[in-house]
C-alpha cells in the first residue's frame, strides 16, 4: 500500500467519522463545531483531488463563513434548546429519517460509482478554448465565460438571500442596523487583532481575487476573506454595522449583478448573444465584472452574518 | 541531503508537538491548562513544520509565504487563546 493511498483512506475515514459525530452530537454548538472541522477536512480532500479552487472556496465558505452563520444560529437557539430537546420525535420517525438519508446517500454513491469509464467531461473542450478569454485559470474561464450565466444567477441568488434575511426584521426596525452593537474593549485583545490582521486580510483577499485569472483563487474566495475582515472589525466594536437603508450600501449590494447584467446586455446589443464578450475585450470585461463581484459578495456575506435589522439606524 | 535531514527532524518535531498538544487537550483537567497544551501545538508545532518545509520552498517568495503563514497562525492563536481564557474566567470561578 502506497503512502498516498494510506493517506486517502485515513482522510476518508476521518470524514466519515466526523460526519457521524456531527449528526450524533446532542448539543447544537458541538454539532456546529463538528461541521466546521468537517468543512476544513473536506477542503483537504479537494486539495488531494487537485481541485485547489474548490478547496479554497470550501475552506473559506464551508469551514469559515458557514460555521460563523451556524454558530450565530446556535447562540440564538440556546434558550430554546432544552424545550426542543424534550419533544424529540419518536424512535420510528427518527428511524424513517435515517432510512431516507441513507437511501439518498446510497443513490448518490451509486450514481458516482456507476459513471462510465472515463467519466463524461467537458474539461478538454474548456482547455481547448482557453485562449478565447486570455485567462490562464480554466476554472475562472468556466465560471466567468463558458458558464457565465450560472455565475450571474448565483449572484442574484445571494442578493435574494440578503433580502430574505432583511425581510424578517420587525416593522419598526426596517431600515435599521443589523444585529447588536458589539461592545469590546477598544484597547483589548480583539480590537488589537482587528487592527493588526485587517490590513493583511485585505491584501490577501484582493490578491486572491486578482490571481484567480491565472491561478487558483477567484472573486468568491477573495471576497469571503474581505467579508471576514469586515466582520472582525464589527465584532471588535471598531465600527458599527451599517444601517440597511444606506444608499451606498445598497448600491454596493447590486454592483456585481448590475455590472454582470450590463455586460450581458452589451453582448446582446453589440455581439453575438447575451453575455457574449467581444474577443478583444474579453479579459478587461471579465476583470471588471470580477471587481464588482468581489465588492458585492464581500458586502453580501458580511450582511448575511450580521443578520436582520434589530435596532434603529441612529447609532 | 543535509537539508533533507533538517526537514525530517523539524517536521517530525513539529508533529510531536501536535501530538503532545492534542493529548494535553484531551487529558488536561480544566480550560486554562487545555489552552496551554493547545498553544504549544500551534506555536511550536506549526513553527517547526514551517521551518522544516523552508528548504523545500523552492523560491524566496514561497519561503516568505511559509513564514507569513506561521506568523499569522501565531497572531491568531495567541489572540484566540487570550479571548477563550478571558471568557472562561468571566463565566465561572477558576477551578
Amino acid at each position: 500500500m502506497t503512502f498516498a493511498l494510506a493517506l486517502h483512506i485515513a482522510l476518508a475515514g476521518m470524514m466519515l467519522g466526523l460526519a457521524a459525530w456531527t449528526i450524533a452530537a446532542r448539543e447544537t454548538f458541538a454539532a456546529v463545531v463538528g461541521f466546521v472541522v468537517y468543512g476544513l477536512f473536506l477542503a483537504l480532500v479537494w486539495v488531494r483531488l487537485d481541485a485547489l479552487d474548490v478547496a479554497l472556496a470550501e475552506a473559506a465558505i464551508g469551514g469559515g463563513l458557514n460555521g460563523l452563520l451556524l454558530l450565530g444560529a446556535a447562540a440564538r437557539l440556546r434558550a430554546a434548546e432544552a424545550p426542543a430537546d424534550a419533544e424529540r420525535p419518536g424512535a420510528s420517525l427518527r428511524l424513517l429519517a435515517a432510512l431516507l438519508s441513507a437511501t439518498v446517500a446510497a443513490a448518490l454513491a451509486a450514481a458516482v460509482l456507476l459513471l462510465p469509464e472515463p467519466a463524461p467531461t467537458l474539461a478538454p473542450a474548456a482547455a481547448a478554448n482557453a485562449a478565447a478569454t486570455g485567462l490562464a485559470n480554466p476554472v475562472t474561464n468556466v465560471l466567468m465565460a463558458f458558464r457565465a450565466m450560472d455565475t450571474m444567477l448565483e449572484k442574484v441568488v445571494l442578493l435574494l438571500a440578503v433580502v430574505g434575511v432583511w425581510s424578517i426584521a420587525p416593522d419598526h426596525f426596517w431600515g435599521g442596523r443589523p444585529g447588536v452593537r458589539h461592545q469590546a474593549d477598544p484597547q483589548g485583545t480583539l480590537a488589537f487583532l482587528a487592527r493588526v490582521l485587517t490590513p493583511f486580510g485585505i491584501v490577501v483577499g484582493i490578491y486572491l481575487s486578482w490571481t484567480g485569472a491565472s491561478h487558483p483563487g477567484g472573486a468568491f474566495q477573495g471576497a469571503t476573506i474581505l467579508a471576514a475582515m469586515w466582520l472582525l472589525i464589527m465584532m471588535a466594536g471598531l465600527a458599527d454595522t451599517p444601517p440597511m437603508n444606506a444608499r451606498r450600501l445598497r448600491l454596493m449590494l447590486i454592483a456585481g449583478p448590475a455590472v454582470f447584467l450590463l455586460v450581458g446586455l452589451g453582448g446582446l446589443a453589440f455581439g453575438a448573444a447575451f453575455l457574449a464578450y467581444p474577443a478583444a475585450y474579453a479579459k478587461p470585461l471579465i476583470l471588471a465584472i470580477e471587481a464588482a463581484m468581489v465588492l458585492t459578495v464581500a458586502i453580501t456575506l458580511g450582511l448575511l452574518v450580521a443578520g436582520p435589522p434589530e435596532r434603529s439606524a441612529a447609532p | 541531503m543535509a537539508l533533507d535531514i533538517v526537514t525530517i527532524v523539524a517536521v517530525s518535531a513539529g508533529a510531536f508537538f501536535f501530538l503532545a498538544g492534542t493529548v494535553g487537550l484531551l487529558r488536561f483537567p480544566d480550560t486554562l491548562t487545555r489552552l496551554h497544551a493547545l498553544t504549544k501545538a500551534d506555536n511550536l508545532g506549526v513553527g517547526l513544520v514551517a521551518l522544516g518545509l523552508l528548504p523545500r520552498a523552492g523560491s524566496l517568495s514561497g519561503g516568505l509565504k511559509l513564514i507569513c503563514v506561521w506568523l499569522l497562525v501565531l497572531l491568531a492563536s495567541a489572540t484566540v487563546s487570550q479571548l477563550i481564557a478571558r471568557a472562561a474566567r468571566d463565566s465561572g470561578p477558576l477551578p
